[in-house]
């Protein structure tokens, strides 16, 4: 790949409603082809970013630039590459799953024959060609989803926007959607936004993501990265069951280099590291003649990441 | 694929072929066209659609019938009256049911707010508005195309209604229109279609606006019957409050209050392009005025003349609701839900 340039640019970008900031000067870049999950919780501006970037709201100030296009200026040429799932995707409820996507490729200017070839290969996609015929209506939730997902494709996007895309679906349906989008991203080089609260899902399948807290971005990265930038190099808790585990033991522990402090609780020690020593302390253990029962590096998930964000906003 | 078998000039050949191809080439639709397709087949299927142009059909058919029934036989008829007989038909009443213009005017209204009052709502609360937003095409195809199908389906029930109505005349008089009378009737039907249009652009301009589809009927409705029923009520209220000082100012008075009306201003329209007689919409002459008056019909030229502000009032309505819809349409935000 040549030098990358970015297919989603937010420059500045802020959005006010009154008196009210929603989007706080914005910077974020997104690359072709990688799978970036927009994470923070409801309110935090991510519906409105992407409304934004469809040309659907106007930012207050600031650049949207989509596949080289302006946002605000030309919407329908963005909108021709940009395909958006809402977070409440809604059908016409008396026409068929197929109808419905007929319609959706007449009004991107497909033929007959086209809208018909490529409804049929995305409805199979998705799995479910098998209720075609039935009208929206009778599709259950997570039909419905899968339904919207195949009527996004329908243009065949070069940018995926999908808000909330699993919000009401089972773990299993969940599951199965993510998979699918993961697996149409890397087939067709496709760059995924995805916004969402449920932080397992978006470490799953995201390459990077991006943090939202009161309109403002406050950390970007992979998941790795965002973790390293937090916690430090210390970023590394090791914990150790051994028995038994007397003082003797953790007086060792402690004296191994780079490690910066040890707790523990009955049999149970909890290490935080500069440096990954896992390999002194089961040493240290074995030679100590206690009994190694478990060693177990911890890394840091989004889980704590998260939370570690808003625990540092609380107390600020 | 059938091969023509007959020997074809070449020339003709080709042309047959690129006809066939044309005709199995499948289409793309411009957007707009295919939107307004969906709306009219969705108003085509809907029972609300159906319901209301059916008691549209079935009521002025009715007013036709029961003039036609009422008809004298062997009365005996001035020159006038035997002349424009045929445009009578949708004036006169005979005595149970009211005139059919009289009836166009009073429901046309309730068609035009029975298909408006939910257009964009109904987008909204199915969240099927901003999935058509995000594809390609500009904001405005979607209150466009509404009102487009709309108004397709009211002129096109108007005309049917309005033909079928004369036909019905001609088979059971006898009485054949002249092309002045059926010019007549087509601008009156016009006249509907743009009476309509208004109360459909207002409806649209509720559903805009407000954010159930509840308010917006209920809206629409009070509208409608506050004109119908207490407007003419408020009227003499304030004209009498107002104390005129002779009765012409009274009448003149009354007429322009009056005229604020929609239903008003249609009354006054059609019933001058039906009744050639009419030779003034206002409802007071002096006797200055009447003195050099010819008691003769109108000519269609000057029946329009004559009711010129009244429709330049009617379109200049239904555009002005239509216009604030639109400006409103166009800068709501859109969320989805």
């Amino acid at each position: 790949m040549t030098a990358r340039e970015p297919i989603i640019r937010l420059t500045r970008v802020t959005k006010m409603y009154g008196e009210y900031k929603a989007v706080d000067n914005l910077d974020l870049s997104i690359y072709p082809g990688e799978i970036f999950g927009l994470l923070g919780p409801n309110g935090a501006g991510k519906s409105t970013t992407i409304l934004m970037l469809l040309g659907l709201s106007e930012p207050t100030s600031g650049s949207v630039r989509v596949s080289g296009l302006d946002s605000v200026r030309q919407p329908i040429l963005v909108k021709r590459k940009v395909g958006y799932l809402p977070d409440d995707v809604g059908f016409y409820e008396d026409r068929t799953g197929l109808e419905n996507l007929l319609y959706t490729g007449r009004l991107n200017r497909l033929t007959d024959q086209e809208a018909l070839a490529r409804a049929e290969k995305w409805l199979t996609r998705v799995g479910i060609d098998y209720a075609k015929d039935k009208p929206v209506s009778s599709y259950s939730r997570g039909m419905r989803q899968r339904l919207g997902l195949a009527d996004v494709l329908m243009k065949e996007p070069d940018v995926l926007i999908l808000d909330e895309p699993t919000l009401g679906l089972d773990p299993d349906g969940m599951r199965q959607l993510l998979d699918l989008i993961k697996t149409l991203s890397r087939e067709r080089n496709m760059t995924v936004l995805l916004s969402s609260h449920h932080l397992h899902q978006v470490q799953s399948i995201c390459d990077r993501v991006g943090l939202f807290v009161q309109g403002k971005l406050v950390g970007v990265g992979s998941i790795a990265e965002l973790s390293k930038s937090l916690f430090g190099e210390d970023a590394l808790r090791i914990e150790c069951e051994a028995s038994p585990a007397n003082e003797a033991l953790i007086e060792q522990i402690r004296g191994i280099e780079g490690v910066a402090s040890v707790e523990h609780q009955d049999n149970r020690i909890i290490i935080d590291a500069e440096r990954d020593v896992t390999p002194e302390i089961a040493q240290t253990v074995v030679h100590s003649g206690a009994q190694l029962r478990e060693l177990k590096r911890k890394t840091f998930g989004l889980d704590e990441i998260y939370y570690r964000y808003f625990e540092g906003r609380g107390s600020a | 694929m059938r091969e023509p078998s007959l020997k074809l000039p070449a020339g003709l050949r080709s042309s047959w072929n690129r006809l066939l191809a044309a005709r199995k080439k499948d289409r793309a639709y411009h957007p707009f066209d295919a939107m307004v397709r969906k709306e009219l087949s969705d108003h085509l299927r809907s029972w609300r659609t159906n319901i209301l142009v059916l008691l549209m059909g079935l009521t002025c058919i009715a007013s036709i019938y029961a003039v036609l029934n009422g008809l004298d036989p062997n009365a005996d008829l001035d020159d006038t009256t035997k002349e424009f007989l045929f445009l009578r038909l949708f004036t006169a009443t005979d005595g149970t049911i009211p005139p059919f213009i009289t009836f166009v005017g009073f429901l046309g209204p309730l068609l035009g707010i029975g298909m408006g009052f939910d257009a964009i709502q109904s987008e909204r609360s199915r969240g099927t508005l901003s999935r058509t937003l995000a594809q390609p095409i500009p904001r405005d195809y979607i209150i466009t195309s509404k009102f487009t199908a709309s108004i397709a389906i009211i002129g096109t029930l108007f005309f049917a209604i309005g033909l079928l109505v004369m036909a019905l005349g001609i088979l059971m008089t006898g009485i054949l229109p002249t092309p002045e009378q059926f010019i007549r009737m087509l601008l009156f039907l016009a006249i509907a279609v743009v009476y309509v249009a208004f109360w459909l652009s207002l409806s649209v301009l509720f559903s805009v606006r407000l954010k159930s589809a509840a308010t917006s009927a209920l809206c629409g409705l009070g509208l409608w019957i506050f004109f119908l029923v207490f407007y003419s009520i408020l009227v003499n209220v304030i004209v009498n409050a107002l104390a005129p000082p002779s009765e012409y100012e009274y009448v003149t008075w009354t007429s322009w209050f009056m005229r604020i009306s929609p239903n008003y201003l249609f009354e006054e329209a059609t019933r001058t392009l039906l009744i050639p007689e009419m030779r003034t919409v206002s409802g007071f002459l002096t006797l200055e005025q009447a003195y050099g008056a010819i008691p003769s019909p109108l000519s269609i030229g000057q029946s329009l003349l004559l009711v010129w502000p009244q429709l330049t009032a009617l379109i200049a309505g239904a555009l002005i609701c239509y216009g604030i819809a639109y400006a409103g349409f166009m800068r709501q935000e859109i969320r989805s839900r």
